[in-house]
């Protein structure tokens, strides 16, 4: 399958393609990564769908989109979600233990990139997270959605308790990290690189591609 | 709308349209003419709460309802908040010396690993608008700050606020340590943040989940009415 755009995926998200038997449903946040997890390892049996990715704005439509997809879905044996709870405060694992399907543990994308344990561990609680895709996305996801293009006199408001941006990479992407660094800069906030691959991420899909 | 030929002059306004001015000027974020807009009506005598109550107030609750509705969102209703602020700044010193009502006391703060502070203080900034005092802890802070607080400033409302699914649950963690010391009903406890609802309120025994602050505002006149009406009927 053939990596949809960015745009695509925030806002349309990616519709099913192939005749797995294993259904991955993800953030569109996630696309990139699945896909290279399913080309990696030669998964011809999982197929991966993704919600819009800006759902990541609006934590409380994720669970409802995500039920109506599974309602959707057809001719699968198993399908598996690819989201952490992601501010749903535990919507999606209530979703999941209704329609007894596997999900992937922790409160964000952040902490299983980071892998749970150590996310946890470092408590950054004055951090402002990116991800490859954040970081490519910013001004879509975080720049425009907190009017900060129409007033940016309004970032102290929003992140003056925040000390740093960390962004944790999944790729080496020299130009992406000055990307972020760049966006770090707009924020007026420091920077810090950390990179993580695929994380939690990789292990929870070969749970669910098994 | 006015273009450059037609600015309109606030101090050649009648009281009535001046306050409407003022209205559409907090709901445009415009701090300067609010400013300007309070001290035209203190020179025309106006008492300063009944400035922040008609003027402040009254052009906040329409940016409020707005928001409600899906007409404003969050960046727009930051720059109302910062113009009622610079109203307030104006306002605030007078407000003790001219004895404007005490509604109560309200000690609020966003909880412990939490650092999001902006529903919080617009809530802090509506309360000390409807007459109450209020302390403000700020943000990331743990249960023995709550609880001095609490006692120290003889507080009759507690507002915690959380912007994470991770932080919400702290909350609890408050509540059950003023039952542990037995003061859990000496205090009104108000919860309030964009993850949480109702049923989250009720589950950690807060006394109610305030949507937003115009709601946080009226939901604290009522509960603390009626635990005046309480205190006079058990007198």
């Amino acid at each position: 399958m053939e990596t949809p755009s960015d745009r695509d995926l925030t806002r349309t998200g990616l519709a099913p393609a192939g005749g797995g038997r294993v259904l991955v449903l993800a953030c569109g946040a996630l696309a990139r990564e699945i896909l290279a997890l399913i080309r990696l390892n030669g998964w011809t049996h999982v197929d991966l769908q993704c919600l819009p990715a800006i759902l990541h704005n609006h934590p409380e439509r994720i669970a409802p989109a995500a039920e109506r997809a599974l309602d959707a879905a057809a001719g699968y044996e198993r399908v598996f979600l690819a989201y952490a709870d992601c501010g749903t405060g535990g919507a999606l694992a209530e979703l999941c233990r209704r329609r007894g399907i596997e999900m992937i543990a922790g409160p964000h994308c952040y902490a299983f990139f980071d892998g749970l344990a150590a996310f946890e561990a470092a408590g950054e609680v004055t951090a402002f997270y990116l991800t490859d895709f954040l970081a490519r996305q910013f001004d879509t996801f975080v720049w425009r959605p907190l009017g900060l293009d129409r007033h940016p006199e309004l970032r102290e408001l929003y992140f003056g308790n925040y000390e740093k941006v960390v962004y944790l990479a999944q790729t080496d992407d020299a130009a992406l990290t000055e990307q972020a660094r760049a966006s770090a800069a707009r924020l007026g906030l420091a920077f810090e690189r950390r990179f993580t691959g695929y994380g939690d991420l990789a292990a929870a899909l070969e749970r669910a591609a098994a | 709308m006015a273009d450059e030929d037609d600015e309109i002059i606030l101090s050649e306004l009648s009281d009535e349209d001046l306050v409407a001015q003022m209205f559409d000027d907090l709901y445009d974020g415009l701090k300067e003419e609010i400013e300007e807009g309070v001290n035209i009506l203190l020179e025309r005598g106006w008492p300063p709460y009944k400035i922040l109550t008609e003027a402040l107030v009254g052009g906040m609750k329409i940016v409020g309802d707005d928001f409600r509705d899906g007409i404003l969102f969050v960046p727009e209703v930051l720059l109302a908040a910062g113009a009622m602020k610079g109203g307030m700044g104006i306002l605030k010193p007078l407000l003790a010396e001219t004895g404007a009502p005490r509604m109560g006391k309200m000690v609020i703060g966003t909880v412990k690993g939490d650092i999001h502070d902006i529903g919080k203080n617009l809530v802090s900034m509506m309360m000390e608008g409807a007459g109450f005092e209020v302390v403000d802890l700020g943000i990331n802070n743990p249960v023995e700050k709550y609880l001095e607080a609490l006692a120290a400033e003889e507080a009759d409302i507690l507002g915690m606020s959380a912007l994470l699914t991770t932080t919400m649950p702290y909350m609890k963690v408050v509540i059950d340590a003023m039952k542990e010391q037995g003061i859990r009903d000496d205090y009104i406890v108000l919860v309030g943040g964009a993850p949480l609802n109702e049923e989250f309120g009720r589950a950690i025994g807060a006394d109610a989940y305030c949507r937003d602050a115009a709601v946080a505002v009226e939901t604290a006149k009522q509960f603390v009415a009626r635990k005046h009406n309480q205190m006079a009927g058990s007198a």
